[in-house]
């Protein structure tokens, strides 16, 4: 490690991975209250249990880009951290807040958290994705600020590199656009309209951003090809992501109360939206094929080059192919949504705050990469991860397909309870891909715990 | 990559085309914004409405229904209930949860009065007036 103050990374990266696998716990609750429905009610409902699994995979990326933010940002800026004991306290508060609002969903009634939090105050919950109560949405803010704060302090005083204005720049994004989420008109559409500026705006635009940087980084620091270039890559690619994502917005305006013109908008933009994805994995695989140097951590390599692959299948084709306004006039809202949610959270997000962590967790620890048997593990995890991730996503693209022709295509069109019981069989199929899913992770886990001879520094 | 594109070309279009599909897109949002009033039906948005949304919201319905398509795909589209099923029916069916029919997906009880379910009623009718484009394809959902 070049600088002491990245060291606090770790406390990020081990928070992650813990709510990770919280994330990965709740959603194998819900799988399975989708084929047995009554799975643990009235203990958990479902609405709670999706509750906790989205918000801890936001909570946990979020963790992951702050830690990968610290780590990365001194390192490019040649010096100190701006204050370690900031990012200390922030992460204390964060993880506070985080662990008392996911305590507050399995424990207390929505509706009585809603009034104990000052949700009359200003309305703000209920709606997907931001359930948070109002305390813990400005705790949101001003954690991302005091992140945002500490990340440009340091970097002003240090070299000034496009990784790290880019990753500064999504991380300001963040912010920003999360602040739609104070905004809940009681007109429904424009509630809707807005909503988007949170949820699109981040997955489909900043975030590339910080996707971007940081898996620019890890390119640099494993292939050792010049900065030049891989920063040229960059440029271009986030310049794609902003032109084909920013209007492509408006493949969420199609059928929600706005005018007919977006689809339109929609649909051209966003089909262009895989162009970026796509970028980036020629990026990904040309950089590893000019490679100057062998990097001794594999592990880091296998991430990186699996992020741009699984990227683009999730993002990029899975998005594409419910994303022109014809097509998605039936796909709308089905289980063809969740199979590319899923993908595209993953293979984007989840893989490149992986990355950061194959790679930057073995340098905090004192060591150039991890023993050898610890990396097998850990590429084993990738792989069964990664595998199941993918069968997840073709069990649902078949729960779409089917649902979509039973409710909406057939002559006969059946009602939405009676199509799920049709397609139980993709539900169970994705339960049993969500156990491999498990046990990769757990895999994962175990290889941080693998002892053996570690190269060091060269 | 041509050498004779260089990286602060590169930065250079970034910077211009992010800023300019942005103001697109804020041209858009404007014209949106000034057209919706003759499609999105705000002109039936009345105290009960407002109050059912509140209550809508704050019970996490979202958790697991779809609104116009967007939520949780676990349980039925509520944009259009109202056609599909008509104020009595949804009325008697919130009360009447859970089924407790073992082995069903289960509706939990939300403890609503009457005048607050009425209220939920008057959303969802609103909702099923706001000019979606003639989506969902049938009264399914």
């Amino acid at each position: 490690m070049k600088y002491q103050s990245q060291a606090v990374a770790k406390l990020y990266f081990i928070a992650a991975i813990g709510l990770f696998l919280g994330q990965i716990l709740f959603g194998l609750i819900m799988g399975l209250q989708y084929v047995v429905g009554d799975f643990l009610f009235p203990a958990i409902p479902f609405n709670v249990a999706r509750m906790v699994h989205t918000n801890l995979l936001i909570v946990w990326l979020l963790f992951g880009f702050m830690g990968a933010s610290y780590f990365l940002i001194p390192e490019e800026s040649e010096t100190e951290l701006f204050s370690p004991k900031l990012a200390i306290i922030t992460f204390w508060v964060f993880l506070a807040a985080g662990a008392i609002t996911v305590l507050g969903y399995l424990l207390v009634p929505y509706a009585s958290l809603a009034k104990w939090t000052g949700n009359d105050l200003l309305n703000t919950m209920g709606r997907e994705f931001l359930e948070q109560p109002l305390p813990t949405k400005v705790g949101i803010v001003l954690v991302a600020l005091s992140w945002l704060f500490n990340i440009t302090m340091t970097m002003l005083k240090g070299r000034k590199t496009a990784i790290s204005l880019v990753l500064t720049l999504g991380m300001l994004g963040l912010a920003v656009f999360f602040l739609f989420s104070f905004y809940n008109p009681v007109n429904l559409v424009k509630d809707k309209f807005y909503w988007w500026w949170v949820v699109h705006l981040w997955v489909e635009g900043v975030w590339e951003l910080i996707l971007g940087a940081m898996l620019a980084f890890v390119l640099i620091k494993v292939t050792g090809v010049d900065r030049e270039v891989v920063e040229k890559w960059l440029y271009v690619i986030i310049t794609m992501t902003l032109v084909t994502g920013i209007i492509g917005t408006g493949h969420h305006y199609y059928w929600i109360g706005t005018p007919a013109y977006w689809q339109w908008w929609g649909s051209v933009f966003s089909a262009l939206e895989p162009i970026p994805f796509f970028m980036m994995t020629v990026f990904a695989f040309n950089m590893v094929n000019k490679r100057r140097r062998e990097h001794p951590n594999k592990a880091a390599v296998l991430w990186a080059l699996g992020t741009s692959v699984m990227a683009f299948l999730g993002a990029g084709v899975w998005g594409f192919l419910h994303t022109l306004a014809p097509v998605n006039y039936y796909a709308h809202g089905t289980q063809l949504t969740a199979a590319h949610g899923h993908l595209a959270f993953y293979g984007a997000y989840a893989l490149v705050v992986l990355t950061m962590i194959s790679y930057a967790m073995p340098i905090i620890r004192g060591r150039a990469a991890n023993p050898e048997r610890a990396q097998i593990m850990e590429m084993w995890s990738f792989w069964l991860m990664t595998v199941s991730i993918f069968f997840i996503t073709l069990f649902l693209t078949g729960a779409g397909i089917v649902q979509i022709w039973l409710q909406r295509i057939s002559a006969t069109p059946m009602s939405f309870m009676a199509v799920q019981d049709q397609i139980a069989i993709f539900y169970w199929a994705r339960e049993a891909a969500g156990l491999v899913f498990l046990i990769g992770l757990l895999l994962y886990i175990t290889s941080f715990f693998v002892k053996g001879e570690s190269r060091a520094f060269e | 990559m041509s050498a004779t594109f260089t990286k602060s070309m590169a930065r250079n279009v970034f910077y211009g085309g992010g800023v300019f599909f942005f103001l697109l897109f804020l041209a858009l949002t404007f014209d949106t914004m000034k057209v919706l009033p003759t499609r999105d039906n705000s002109q039936n948005i009345t105290p009960a409405v407002a109050h059912g949304k509140k209550i809508w919201e704050t019970n996490n319905c979202i958790g697991c229904h779809t609104l116009l398509g967007e939520g949780a795909y676990f349980a039925p589209e509520l944009g259009n209930v109202y056609k599909r099923r008509g104020p009595d029916f949804i009325k008697a069916w919130i009360k009447g949860q859970p089924t407790g029919m073992p082995g069903r997906r289960q509706m939990p009880q939300f403890n609503l009065s009457d005048a607050d379910i009425d209220d939920v009623i008057a959303f969802l009718k609103y909702a099923s007036e706001i000019n979606t484009n003639k989506w969902p394809p049938n009264i399914e959902g």
